[in-house]
């Protein structure tokens, strides 16, 4: 028996060549230090994408490419099909996982400095790969087709349509047509499931191969310099001397880590569950919100928090500029330090990227550019700012939540938070200062002049002259005071009725 | 590393191959020149395929609103049209939705729900007359001029005019600043 074991074992060899084959890749030799912890993120991002077309393809044995279908087999798998949802689940978290782990790798090879000579391509098919593995995020999302999802291409397309000359052409491709439908749905379909993932495979294999003939990145010594002449003298002298096959010697982390990974993933897809689909794709539903998936929230927020006219920057100036430094970086920096502790500016551009994409996403969250849609018919004003008005106040306060102030402006904190929160709002404004903002506008507040009566303007802003703290007075003109001596005559009040007049003009 | 598979390196070994043989290098030149015929007939399909969407890029066209009297006189209202470039697979996103505005009798003003800004759908609000967009709180006034916010334009309008009682609009196309209706 073993002998014929041996047999079969020794014919596949001969013919197959495992060993060699072996030696060249799972037992390729690695520097001993890098059996790290900080060196299993490339591995798990490889599990990701792994776990991903697992899923994906039986995903695609349901799922329809038709705007008119699409919506239903996504429900059918969330609720009839067995454990279409868990699919669904781990499709989506895996996606989500593979995007943050992928930063992660990325983050880990730059502080590592192992982008450095001679690895200058691993790096920019690595960066080929972040690419592909956003576009796979961005298309999967529009594979969702609902309401966000068409939104989302919607915006795509009025980004493409901003760029110049090709602009048009550029967005008839996108969508295949000339308005978002089924074509678009299907160009996006062949995107995610053949064109990019077809990329990222072909990708992978440059990656991997680069990764086994220029070896792993070494950990990093402070004050040891990488230079062109020497280094790969030095790396075969430290594979010589602490050299171990990378299985199975190096690959014990790696393989905890994706065992957690792969239980993290599941568990948020069983716990948390699959993502939408939301409110199904029909343009005359209007309960719109258009926020992107996760790893694009800083770019939408972006799009809010820019200034206006600066588009252009952002959408292409700032991608090209960011994309090309990202490419040249190991040309850039080709040599010398490879360990973070000696490269200040190397560790500040990591800080601040991860405060900045934080920070921004945290603003894409809450979304206090956005009005609150509803907020005018169906948050009240809490008694206790309107309890002891005027009638001329309260019949303010009716003007302001039915003029809609409330979707810009909160008042205790609920309501839109486009504009001011105006809880105490005379405190800083004066009658006559908010008859003009009221009517005029300005600072990013359309002007109200034309849709409101005087009547209606003059109780508003007696409401709003109302909302002070009991113990801190309401704000007043200065007006009275510095007048220059000598004039006696009194300034005009400002009653509505003369300030819409002066509003028309 | 050692192999133990005699034949492993002698695969490797040839004889010295003489590169300037002309009668090869005639089949060579020959084979790439077919090959390079047969590829241009095999992608120039594949590329028109993919960007017909260009040349087929249809143009507006004059889509019916319905009754004129379905929209008071100084009032917007919303109205719902069917993409006339639609196609069975496109289930609801061949419903258009626009704002119809009508100034007086026969006048009118039809603004895209698209917002110029990024295309989101704009959302009128009757008592303020305002339309405000959901994503990144745009404004517009009644007459679909930018009031706030990070559109660098007003509204996208529609051509419109009126045949026979009918509100007819040019439409067909997604508006975008490349496009703008
Ligand atoms: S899409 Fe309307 S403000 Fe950005």
């Amino acid at each position: 028996m073993m002998s014929t074991l041996r047999t079969v074992a020794l014919w596949l060899e001969r013919r197959l060549h495992l060993t060699k084959l072996w030696n060249q890749t799972a037992g390729h030799p690695v520097p001993a230090s890098t059996g790290s912890w900080f060196y299993t993120f490339g591995s798990m991002t490889l599990t990701c994408f792994c776990i991903q077309i697992l899923t994906g393809i039986f995903l695609a044995m349901s799922y329809v490419p038709s705007a008119a279908e699409s919506y239903h087999s996504l429900e059918l798998l969330n609720y009839s099909i067995p454990l279409g949802w868990v699919l669904r689940g781990i499709h989506y978290w895996g996606s989500t996982c593979m995007v943050i782990v992928m930063m992660l790798h990325m983050t880990q090879v730059f502080l590592w400095g192992a982008y450095k000579y001679p690895r200058e391509l691993t790096w920019i098919s690595g960066c080929i790969l972040l690419f592909v593995t956003l576009g796979l995020a961005f298309s999967g999302q529009v594979m969702r087709f609902d309401t966000d999802a068409y939104w989302g291409v919607g915006i795509g397309a009025s980004v493409a349509g901003r760029i110049p000359i090709i602009g048009e052409a550029l967005v008839h491709i996108l969508l295949g047509g000339p308005i978002i439908g089924s074509d678009a749905l299907s160009r996006f379909f062949s995107l995610h499931v053949f064109i990019l993932p077809g990329a990222l495979l072909a990708f992978v294999s440059l990656h991997l191969r680069l990764v086994l003939g220029k070896g792993i990145n070494e950990q990093p010594k402070p004050g040891v310099l990488v230079k062109r002449e020497t280094y790969d003298k030095h790396y075969s002298e430290i594979i010589k001397r602490e050299g171990v096959p990378f299985v199975p010697a190096a690959i014990n982390k790696d393989i905890v880590a994706n065992g957690i990974l792969i239980l993290v993933i599941v568990g948020l897809a069983l716990f948390v569950g699959p993502n939408g689909p939301g409110t199904p794709a029909d343009p005359t539903i209007q309960i719109a919100d258009a926020k992107p998936d996760t790893p694009f929230l800083w770019l939408f927020a972006c799009a809010a928090l820019l200034p206006n006219g600066s588009e252009p920057w952002l959408f292409f100036v700032f991608p090209l500029v960011a994309s090309l430094l990202l490419f040249l970086l190991p040309f850039i920096t080709n040599e010398g330090e490879k360990h973070w502790r000696r490269r200040p500016v190397a560790v500040a551009i990591v800080i601040l990227s991860y405060l900045g994409i934080g920070l921004l996403t945290y603003e894409a969250i809450t979304g206090p550019w956005s009005p609150q849609m509803d907020a005018w018919s169906g948050l009240p004003i809490k008694a206790e700012y309107v309890k002891g008005r005027t009638p001329l106040e309260l019949q303010g306060a009716v003007v302001f939540q039915d003029m809609q102030c409330r979707n810009c402006h909160a008042i205790a904190g609920e309501g839109g938070h486009r504009g001011p929160d105006l809880t105490q709002v005379a405190t800083r404004m004066t009658n006559p200062q908010l008859v003009r903002q009221v009517i005029q506008g300005g600072g990013n507040m359309p002007a109200f002049g034309k849709n409101l009566s005087p009547e209606q303007t003059r109780a508003l802003v007696a409401y709003l002259c109302s909302l002070h703290p009991p113990n801190v007075p309401p704000a007043r003109e200065a007006v009275g005071v510095l007048k220059p001596i000598g004039e006696t005559q009194p300034t005009p009040s400002p009653t509505p009725g003369n300030v819409a007049v002066r509003g028309e003009k | 590393m050692a192999s133990d598979d005699p034949h492993e390196d002698s695969a490797h070994e040839m004889p010295k191959y003489d590169y300037s043989a002309t009668r090869r290098d005639f089949m060579l030149k020959l084979g790439i020149g077919i090959n390079a015929i047969a590829g241009a007939l095999v992608g120039i399909p594949i590329i028109g395929f993919f960007v017909s969407s260009i040349v087929k890029a249809n143009q507006p066209t004059w889509v019916s609103l319905g009754s004129i009297d379905q929209f008071p006189e100084n009032a917007t209202r919303m109205a719902v049209f069917l993409n006339p470039y639609r196609t069975q697979a496109d289930g609801a996103t061949a419903n258009v939705p626009c704002w119809v505005k009508r100034e007086n009798g026969e006048n009118f003003t039809v603004f895209a729900i698209n917002c110029a800004h990024l295309g989101c759908p704009v959302r009128w609000f009757e008592q303020s007359k305002l339309f405000l967009c959901p994503c990144h709180g745009g404004a517009y006034y009644e007459d679909g001029s930018r009031a706030a916010g990070p559109p660098p334009r007003g509204l996208f309008v529609y051509e419109n005019k009126v045949e026979k009682g009918e509100l007819n609009i040019k439409a067909g196309l997604l508006p975008t600043l490349a496009n703008p209706a």
